[in-house]
């Protein structure tokens, strides 16, 4: 097995009774943008200052670049830079002193701090801000600004701690855009903390599922919704959720709403599960439908199943009506009830 | 919507006397009532001197004797030349600067210490604030002994570790007894500046720290660079307290030195009292004490100014 540029070794760090993280394994590999996603409490941003050095280990091992960083090794040390939530500006220095700040701390000459101020400034278009402090920005001049100091440094490891959930939802998309290309173009390893799917399925080259302490689920956007490794990460991720049904006592079914769709609407010839879907509700939310219902025997009675059809299926729908729904059975998952494991975890 | 049958009967009738408005209905009385305590007090014990002092200033009075006439500013024409004046407006101006300074260094020093946890930290909080809490007869009759001219602790400590070879008379010499004076003035105002300081100092983000330890400042760059320049407003609001409470403070000089040796440690307000009680010329003594006025008005706005500052910050 290759070693990541980070690499997290059966860490732990328990808060007396609280396992907050509870034996984490990880390998980061360089360049990558590993996203940290999970519900909060589920011990992410603990394990993100844990790699910062703000936090000492419990037990376990975290290497940087092949190096072990235990507390000996202080966070100035480590070749990070973090960016917080709050941004964590310091309120009493201009924006030009904010970003030039880790660079006075590693001693370089002002003439070079300056050079470097200014480039990271014009990277992020906040060249004319400079001479402002925190309080007359706007959030997302914030933003920029917590980003200039995290770049300036040309930091081995990138540590974001929900660096845009402090933006409203139309400039989070944009900054979503901007900081995936920021990274891409540096090329510098990356952990981002979120617990919002859609920014973690956007933004990562990989996502780690995060639940009461430990990794759920490691891999590409595609792969963990496609093939959640149990049904916590299949319920966390998407919008709507997965749909789970009990098959019987030993297993249960689930499966995309957007794989939930009129009988009529699935090629001929595919091999696909059919229900009987008792419509109780049906939503437009413009681009598509959002159909509640339920489905009948086999499956125990009076379980709430969601279709999400796009607006390019056209299939009456009525409420208070039983259609014919069916499922592709390629986009079928079963789990084991008991443990809510995936049955056919593996399978790429 | 239809209410319940229940619902639409009439309140009983035992309730109608309270509909008539109480006192506890008229917000207006009811806030001057309320603050009429305070108001009394204040104009009684400190406006009804205030003003009884400013026109002493202005008079020939003398205790004893219930002549009353105005002499306009002779009183301060009187004192501006008086060497023992100055002598006791340099050591206000002295004792107070130089106490508030060590107080500053000695509570953010001590914020910083008791913001970090450890064993027993509680404990030491509490012993902190006892000077604050203390009547200053009673500590300044402990500093007395302390500084005793025959049985000094600080004389036995300094001798028992070699830091001085002949036995030092703290209120006998004007140096010493400027420097014991400008001791217990820092050790009754050090508490309450380190409290404030700890206040302000949990005021401050943790991620703001955090972000500097990350951006790799060391201690003293993040002190003086991070820490101490968010925490300079609310140190300056204890400066400006330690500034009023030091420069009027009568009790410690009063009850340590008596203004002495040879009249060296008077400040205004143990001179004023000395001429005014003492010598029995109540308008020469209104006079000294009133010098400082200008200076603690200006002292004071600065403190509301800067106290609104800190408000609208953050």
């Amino acid at each position: 097995m290759e070693t990541g540029f980070v690499e997290i070794r059966n860490l732990h760090k328990h808060f007396g009774e609280v396992r907050a993280v509870d034996g984490v394994d990880l390998s980061i590999k360089e360049g990558e943008l590993l996203v940290l996603l999970g519900p909060s409490g589920c011990g992410k941003t603990t394990l993100m200052r844990m790699i910062a050095g703000l936090e000492v280990p419990t037990s376990g091992q975290i290497l940087i670049g092949g190096e072990e960083v235990d507390e000996d090794v202080p966070p100035r040390a480590r070749g990070v830079a973090m960016v917080f939530q709050s941004y964590a500006l310091y309120p009493h220095k201009t924006a030009y002193d904010n970003i030039a700040f880790p660079l006075q701390a590693a001693g370089l000459t002002p003439a070079a701090i300056r050079g470097r101020v200014q480039g990271a400034a014009k990277r992020f278009s906040i060249g004319h801000l400079l001479g402002r402090r925190p309080r007359q920005l706007s959030g997302g001049e914030r933003q920029r600004v917590a980003l200039s100091r995290a770049v300036v440094r040309d930091p081995k490891v990138f540590l974001f701690d929900e660096p845009l959930s402090n933006l409203d939802a139309q400039l989070r998309a944009i900054a979503r855009y901007e900081l995936k290309e920021l990274q891409r173009e540096l090329g510098t390893t990356t952990i981002y903390v979120t617990h919002d799917q859609v920014e973690a399925m956007g933004l990562g080259d990989r996502i780690a599922v995060m639940n009461q302490g430990r990794v759920r689920q490691v891999g590409t956007p595609q792969h963990v919704y496609d093939h959640p490794a149990d049904t916590f990460v299949a319920t966390f991720l998407g919008s709507p959720p997965m749909n789970l049904l009990e098959q019987d006592a030993h297993t249960i079914l689930g499966f995309r709403p957007e794989s939930f769709v009129p009988r009529q609407d699935i090629p001929a010839g595919t091999d696909a599960e059919v229900f009987a879907f008792k419509v109780r509700q049906v939503e437009y939310l413009g681009a598509d439908r959002l159909i509640y219902g339920a489905v009948d025997t086999p499956y125990r009675a009076g379980q709430t199943v969601i279709a999400d059809l796009p607006v390019t299926i056209t299939t009456p729908v009525a409420e208070g009506r039983i259609h014919e729904f069916a499922v592709p059975r390629r986009a079928l998952r079963t789990f084991d009830a008991a443990t809510g494991l995936a049955r056919d975890r593996g399978a790429a | 919507m239809a209410l319940p049958r229940e619902a639409r009967r009439p309140l009983p009738a035992a309730v109608a006397p309270l509909r008539r408005r109480t006192l506890a209905d008229r917000e207006d009385w009811l806030g001057r009532l309320m603050l009429a305590p305070a108001l009394v007090y204040v104009v009684a014990l400190v406006g009804v001197p205030f003003a009884l002092a400013l026109a002493l200033a202005f008079s020939s009075a003398r205790s004893g004797s219930l002549e009353f006439s105005w002499v306009g500013l002779r009183n301060f024409w009187a004192i501006l030349p008086d060497p023992q004046f100055h002598r006791a407006l340099w050591n206000t101006l002295r004792f107070t600067l130089v106490s508030q300074a060590l107080v500053i260094v000695l509570a953010v020093t001590a914020a910083h210490v008791l913001s970090a946890a450890f064993v027993g930290r509680r404990l030491v909080r509490f012993l902190l604030l006892l000077p604050w809490a203390a009547p200053v007869a009673l500590a300044a009759i402990g500093w007395t002994w302390i500084f005793d001219s025959t049985f000094s602790v600080i004389n036995w400590t300094m001798l028992w570790l070699g830091l001085t070879k002949r036995w030092l008379y703290w209120f006998g010499e004007p140096q010493l007894a400027t420097a014991a004076i400008i001791i217990v003035h820092v050790w009754r105002m050090f508490p309450f500046a380190t409290v404030i300081t700890l206040a302000g100092m949990s005021a401050i983000p943790q991620e703001i720290s955090e972000a500097a330890v990350i951006d790799g400042a060391g201690f003293w760059r993040r002190f003086f660079q991070v820490n101490l320049p968010l925490l300079l407003p609310i140190i300056t609001v204890a400066v400006l307290f330690g500034v009023v409470f030091t420069s009027t403070d009568l009790s410690v000089v009063y009850l340590l030195t008596r203004g002495g040796p040879y009249n060296s440690t008077h400040v205004l307000s143990s001179l004023a009292f000395q001429r005014g009680i003492f010598g029995g010329d109540l308008g020469q003594g209104a006079a000294v004490a009133l010098f400082l006025l200008p200076v603690l008005v200006v002292v004071a706005i600065l403190m509301l100014r800067t106290a609104r500052r800190a408000e609208v910050g953050a």
